[in-house]
């Protein structure tokens, strides 16, 4: 005869881990944190080696030069590029309070990156059990990101850019984590196949809720050839911001910038 | 994760943990009924896992660190990449001393992590009014802070 066991749920005593409390204060911090915030802008693609970074990195400089305030958390752990694209200044991060300090970078962006912590030219590597590190190494990364948003003094701020990674996970993770979805800024190549993975990607962001504010097309006039930017606008109904050559003038940052 | 005495139909409670340095985490939970105990291991695996979430099993007694699961747990972070902020340190209540032996064992930390660690068995001691950090009350702020790997 089976046991009557009850369920999860049935059991509702105290219980001194708070587990489910413990989540719940993280959210409030992220929450807290973000509350001086205007907007936190979400740089994805959903593929790599598009421009997201370049893009991210002078639009914020654009804004900074305009008299905005803005900060810049790089959310590509792995492969993070924003404090080099910034000309951050070296040194430690200080510790102050219950906040790391950013660092305050070209234009007076206020910046957030792995490339802060980690040794020159190390991977992003974890301690600890590495076999089977697939399991944990996501978890890993996502508290990572959580720790960024809650845990940097970023203050009041016009603007918070995300630089979000190539693929569409740690988007998931970040809208997950936010009070509210962020707002998307999507960049393309002009090319069908660039087209097919970022089409992926504003579907998820579309799906999840976040609005969308437009396509910046980049490394437009050169080898890469096709209407991707065009194209994914008049299936999004969303606008193409701006088209990107190789060599960009320098009033375009100024341009995009004030679109947003 | 909870756990039921299954002949007494009650809820058991936390009773302590334990983090035998090895990558495991033992804790222990006790029904409040008849008292029977059992314990919960977890292998190296299952504990990175919890510990990436962010929580402590037994709740935590002292608040979370900035960056404390980045801190604890990237093992390529450059020894010099955190600078505590002494000015805030010096606005509390005079630090514990530390004795040789645990300053030593401090000393093994690497220095990416070592400042955040510092800082929290400083503040245990100063919590629990104890006036030398040794390394005994390392391994009891250890245990009862919930502190894998440090």
């Amino acid at each position: 005869m089976p046991l009557n066991i009850r369920t999860y749920h049935d059991l509702t005593e105290a219980d001194r881990s708070g587990l489910l409390g413990q989540v719940g204060a993280q959210r409030r911090r992220v929450a807290d944190r973000m509350a001086p915030i205007g907007r936190v802008v979400a740089v994805m693609s959903g593929k790599g080696g598009v421009g997201k970074s370049f893009v991210t990195a002078n639009l914020a400089r654009a804004w900074g030069r305009a008299g905005r305030s803005v900060g810049l958390l790089d959310a590509d752990l792995n492969g993070p590029t924003s404090a080099r694209l910034l000309e951050a200044p070296k040194g430690p991060l200080v510790v102050s309070g219950d906040a790391v300090q950013p660092a305050v970078a070209a234009d007076g962006v206020r910046l957030f990156s792995m490339a802060q912590i980690l040794e020159e030219g190390r991977p992003l590597a974890f301690r600890g059990e590495q076999a089977e590190g697939f399991i944990w190494r996501g978890a890993q990364e996502a508290a990572a990101l959580r720790e960024f948003l809650a845990d940097v003094a970023w203050g009041p701020l016009d603007f918070l850019l995300i630089d979000l990674p190539p693929g569409l996970s740690r988007f998931s993770e970040l809208v997950d984590l936010l009070p509210a979805p962020p707002a998307v800024l999507t960049v393309t190549i002009p090319t069908p196949e660039s087209g097919d993975a970022v089409r992926r990607a504003l579907r998820a962001a579309v799906e999840r809720g976040a609005p969308l504010l437009g396509i910046v097309e980049n490394m437009t006039g050169g080898p890469y050839q096709g209407d991707a930017g065009d194209s994914l606008a008049r299936e999004f109904g969303t606008p193409v911001l701006a088209r990107i050559p190789f060599n960009p003038p320098a009033t375009l940052w100024a341009d995009l910038a004030a679109q947003l | 994760m909870k756990f039921l005495c299954v002949e007494c139909d009650r809820q058991m409670t936390f009773e302590e943990r334990q983090l035998p340095g090895d990558g495991t985490l033992a804790v222990a939970f006790v029904c409040p009924s008849c008292g029977r105990k059992v314990a919960m291991l977890t292998n190296p695996m299952e504990t990175q896992l919890v510990s990436s979430l962010g929580v402590v099993v037994g709740g935590r007694t002292v608040p979370e660190q900035p960056l404390e699961a980045v801190r604890g747990t990237v093992a390529t972070g450059r020894s010099d990449a955190f600078h505590e902020d002494e000015a805030r340190a010096a606005a509390k209540p005079a630090w514990p001393t530390w004795s040789a032996e645990a300053q030593e064992r401090l000393g093994k930390v690497p220095g990416f992590v070592r400042g955040m660690v510092k800082r929290i068995y400083s503040e245990y001691a100063r919590d629990h009014g104890i006036a030398e950090i040794t390394v005994a009350v390392m391994d009891t702020a250890r245990t009862e802070l919930g502190l894998e790997g440090m």
